[in-house]
């Protein structure tokens, strides 16, 4: 399933979720990216700021949108060694959410952290 | 410096398509190399051929094409975003029983690998949208 990588070196990719889950596409179209991705085997984070923190919120219920429920692939991201997931702590405490909220173990991190982690990466896409 | 090039948004609506084109029109007259240009989201309209504006307009997918002819650019529309869209080549078209194609000269549809892969190759991937 892996394509290769001609060059055979490995890149640090962060994705960055700023969005809400529903209302545009960019949360579902952002996770479409990483599934792929992963098939590239580089170190991959994921970090959530703003609005996208509702991305992870536990309980989402779609039906009344005639939308899909992508909020399960976010617990499957383990089996993709996708495991490296930053949560802004603003971004959850401003929403009056915590990490007990979310639906799957996330390290939550300070603005500061976030962009250490920014930083650090050779690939940042921000969705 | 071999640059890879993201476009999510639609023609027109956002100015990340026109930034985007002046970006890579810049980058190449000081001679540094695309790699590649992706298109994704609403970025995916951003090559259809049938686009046709007002003529005292630019022509944005136009605009594309014929920088894509001059420097032999390699311009990647993401294959899932653009059947969602309804943007599609011969292939995908006659595949899919459509009585039509609209893709415009110079892209190409493939998969969100190719992405991934400007991300590798590439030594920056600058990510143009909202």
């Amino acid at each position: 399933m892996a394509e290769a990588n001609e060059s055979g070196s490995v890149k640090k990719f962060l994705y960055v979720n700023r969005k809400a889950p529903y209302g545009t596409i960019y949360a579902l179209e952002s996770l479409e990216v990483v599934l792929i991705g992963a098939a590239f085997e580089q170190d991959v984070s994921l970090a959530f700021l703003g609005d996208g923190v509702y991305q992870l919120v536990k309980g989402e219920d779609t039906k009344a949108l005639e939308v899909k429920n992508f909020s399960p692939t976010y617990r499957a991201l383990e089996d993709y060694d996708v495991t490296k997931i930053y949560v802004d702590d603003e971004a959850l405490r401003v929403r009056g959410l915590s990490e007990a909220d979310l639906v799957i173990p996330v390290e939550v991190v300070s603005a500061e952290r976030m962009a250490e982690i920014m930083e650090e990466q050779d690939v940042v896409l921000s969705f | 410096m071999k640059l890879g090039v993201v476009v999510n948004e639609g023609p027109y609506t956002h100015q990340a398509s026109d930034t985007a084109y002046q970006f890579v029109k810049a980058a190449l007259a000081k001679g540094h190399e695309i790699y590649r240009v992706f298109f994704y989201h609403d970025g995916v309209n951003n090559g259809t051929r049938l686009t046709v504006p007002p003529q005292d307009e630019r022509n944005i997918v136009k605009r594309w094409s014929e920088l894509a002819a001059e420097h032999k650019l390699d311009l990647v529309v993401c294959v899932a975003a653009a059947q969602r869209r309804g943007l599609m080549d011969k292939s995908e078209s006659k595949r899919h029983g459509k009585d039509t194609d609209n893709i415009a000269p110079g892209f190409r549809i493939s998969g969100l690998g190719q992405l991934i892969e400007a991300g590798i190759q590439a030594e920056r991937l600058v990510v143009f949208g909202d």
